[in-house]
């Protein structure tokens, strides 16, 4: 028995201070990318997330220049780069992707100059590396307050909005006709990713950051269709893969062929991908039937199809007011774009009963839908019109 | 600046924007930006391999970056794409952290693979990239018309006949050509940057594809040329001045195509902004 714990777990692995600190860091990273993870897949914003982690770069390597903490540079630049990135237009999912890269290039131009301005007054040719890539067992314990405060700052931001960034994650016509101002919604979370991906990037490297914000929750998606579940496996698995990276990381020091231990951002990236394949083939199990039609359908009825999924999952709970079944009323009678508003500007009471809200919820999305391509001139649908 | 050893720079550096001026106009189209970044930033781990098991860098990137390419696309016919190609790039670079544990003296490399070393090409460079620049522009050429279908109108190309996933498959092959042409020359940060600048406010300035395409070349050679020029008279890297332009063309063009919506058509315009928030996304 001692025989095996000694196998699977290096003798010192308990007992050595630079794994405390990796545990407790990268578990701390892992279960903030893991919560805002979730929002993160669901919104499609994964390359905005991607692209946080080499923007703080910017950051931490600008900071090196003028001599400020790194974590401030880091944190920093990346809220910064959110703003930027809503500014020009994340609204739109291609819109969207292209702003990021519009932002990554010039903020990643930006880390070429810092650190070759770095490199050439203080000499740190390995500073690249280290912030690339990152070192988990060279944390240093003082970064510990100052990474949980800043977690715990993002998991709060999505804890108040929850339910509004959900539903305008899943729907956000429906979201819209609910009153929920979108637009905050989206800065907000944006700005929660931003701030988480800093952290996980200053604390385990800009790969292991992305590898964490979004494996471990497109994993968890797979398992389940629940939201507030999703997030809990999505924090689990990512902790797992961490622990265990980090483990094996460790058991690997004799390893060959160098002898001095493979990188642990290797372990954890492996394991992630690999969680992430079995949920996939699990997932293809379950659906066999379907799997045939399923993979010739084209790109947008397999989004369109997942928008849906994501739906029906939020119905039980954030649409749930009874305000859908009165809103579909008033825009089925043919009074159309104004009503979408009305019913937004009168949204004060949330409860009532839930009646047939899947109709009412169609209904409302098909009649949003149609909104612009309305063939009326600009001047019937003015507000004011409908009331 | 335009003495012997700079001209192979010149050349090289106006044939990689040439090249991604064309394909990143369809990168633009298409949306597909994070695979346009994620398939240069990933394959530098092909060239941590190659160093390893001492076989040529080129032979390195293309093996990398064609992986990705395909793994991208068989991953993202099963879940949402930028999942899949978060995923892969993760990968590669998990691999290139493992290569490069292994390697040790591979080091500063890293950073002339990824912000670009333009100013030191030699003569025998030169020709690998010419050749599969004209593979890249040729490919393009040949699927111009399907691949413009299912970029614009998804459904309407799957109506036509048109096999849209394999012509993606296609386009991401084309992408990775690119990327193993052009990153031991100029770096990864530069080729993006090219890929998406450019093209972006060559689209704001007109909606023609053929013009804007061509604009898209102008605009890349002219941001190309420009910032080897800055680069050679401040000797500041040059990857700064790609990306810090493109980004800069791309402002320029969204600020052009607001000022002409404001001029042409305020009416029109304002009522649209009403019904935005449900529209917009």
């Amino acid at each position: 028995m001692s025989d095996v714990l000694s196998a699977v777990f290096e003798p010192g692995f308990f007992g050595s201070a630079p794994v405390h600190v990796a545990v407790t860091v990268g578990g701390l990273a892992a279960v903030v990318s893991g919560i805002l993870g979730v929002f993160t897949v669901m919104r499609g914003q994964s390359y905005a997330g991607h692209a946080f982690a080499d923007i703080s770069v910017t950051g931490g390597s600008g900071s090196f220049l003028i001599g400020i903490s790194p974590i401030w540079g880091f944190a920093g630049t990346s809220v910064l780069a959110a703003g930027i990135m809503d500014m020009i237009g994340v609204q739109r999912p291609r819109g969207r992707d292209l702003a990021t890269g519009i932002v990554r290039g010039a903020g990643l131009g930006l880390a070429a100059l810092f650190l070759y301005w770095d490199t050439q007054h203080t000499s740190t040719t390995g500073a690249t590396i280290t912030i690339l890539f990152g070192s988990m067992f060279v944390i240093s314990t003082s970064v510990i307050p100052v990474i949980t405060a800043l977690g715990v700052l993002a998991v709060g931001i999505a804890a108040a909005l929850y339910r509004p960034l959900l539903l305008s994650s899943i729907s956000s016509d429906l979201a819209f006709a609910r009153g929920i101002r979108i637009r905050l919604a989206g800065i907000s979370c944006l700005v929660a990713i931003a701030i988480a991906v800093s952290l996980s990037s200053l604390a385990i490297g800009t790969i292991l950051s992305t590898a964490l914000l979004v494996g471990p929750p497109a994993t968890a998606l797979r398992l389940t269709s629940k939201p507030g579940l999703a997030i809990a496996w999505s924090a689990l698995i990512g902790l797992a893969a961490t622990w265990l990276g980090i483990l094996l990381a460790w058991d690997s020091f004799y390893w060959p062929p160098t002898r001095h231990g493979w990188p642990v951002s290797f372990f954890v990236v492996t394991l992630v991908f690999l969680f992430y394949l079995a949920a996939q083939l699990a997932g293809r199990g379950d659906r066999s039937g379907r799997a045939g039609a399923a993979g010739r359908r084209s790109r947008a009825s397999r989004a369109d199809r997942s928008m849906r999924r994501g739906r029906a999952m939020s119905e039980g709970r954030a649409v749930s007011g009874g305000r859908g079944v009165s809103d579909g009323r008033g825009v089925s009678d043919g009074r159309g774009v104004s009503d979408g508003r009305a019913g937004s500007e009168g949204r004060a009471g949330s409860e009532g009963q839930a009646g047939s809200e899947g109709r009412a919820v169609r209904e409302v999305r098909r009649l949003t839908r149609r909104r612009p391509t309305d063939p009326r001139p600009a001047a019937l649908a003015a507000p004011g019109q409908g009331e | 600046m335009f003495s012997g050893f700079m001209v192979n720079t010149w050349t090289v550096a106006t044939i990689v924007a040439i090249v991604a001026g064309v394909v990143g106009f369809f990168v633009v189209i298409r949306g597909s930006a994070f695979v346009a970044d994620a398939l240069p930033t990933g394959a530098f781990a092909g060239a941590a391999g190659a160093s390893l098991i001492g076989v040529s860098t080129l032979v390195g990137l293309a093996v990398f970056s064609l992986a990705g390419a395909l793994g991208i696309g068989w991953l993202g016919r099963r879940s949402r794409h930028d999942v899949a190609t978060a995923l892969t790039l993760v990968v590669m670079l998990g691999l290139g952290a493992l290569f490069l544990s292994f390697s040790v003296e591979y080091a500063p490399e890293i950073e002339s693979l990824l912000f670009g070393e333009v100013l030191g090409i030699s003569v025998n460079e030169v020709a690998p990239v010419a050749g599969l620049g004209a593979i890249c522009i040729v490919a393009i050429l040949v699927m111009f018309r399907p691949l413009m279908l299912a970029s614009v109108m998804p459904e309407l190309a799957e109506a036509r006949g048109v096999r849209s996933h394999r012509i993606e498959m296609y386009f991401l092959v084309v992408i990775a050509l690119a990327t193993s042409m052009a990153l031991p020359v100029v770096g990864a940060l530069l080729i993006f940057s090219l890929m998406i600048g450019p093209p972006a406010a060559a689209r704001s300035f007109t909606s023609d594809p053929y013009l804007a395409m061509a604009l898209s070349v102008v605009i890349a050679i002219a941001t190309v040329w420009a910032a080897i020029a800055a680069s050679y008279t401040s000797n500041w890297p040059v990857g700064f001045f790609v990306g810090v332009i493109g980004a800069f063309c791309y402002g320029a063009g969204r600020g052009w195509a607001a000022w002409r919506r404001t001029r042409v058509r305020p009416a029109a315009g304002q009522s649209r902004d009403q019904g935005a928030p449900a529209v917009a996304c």
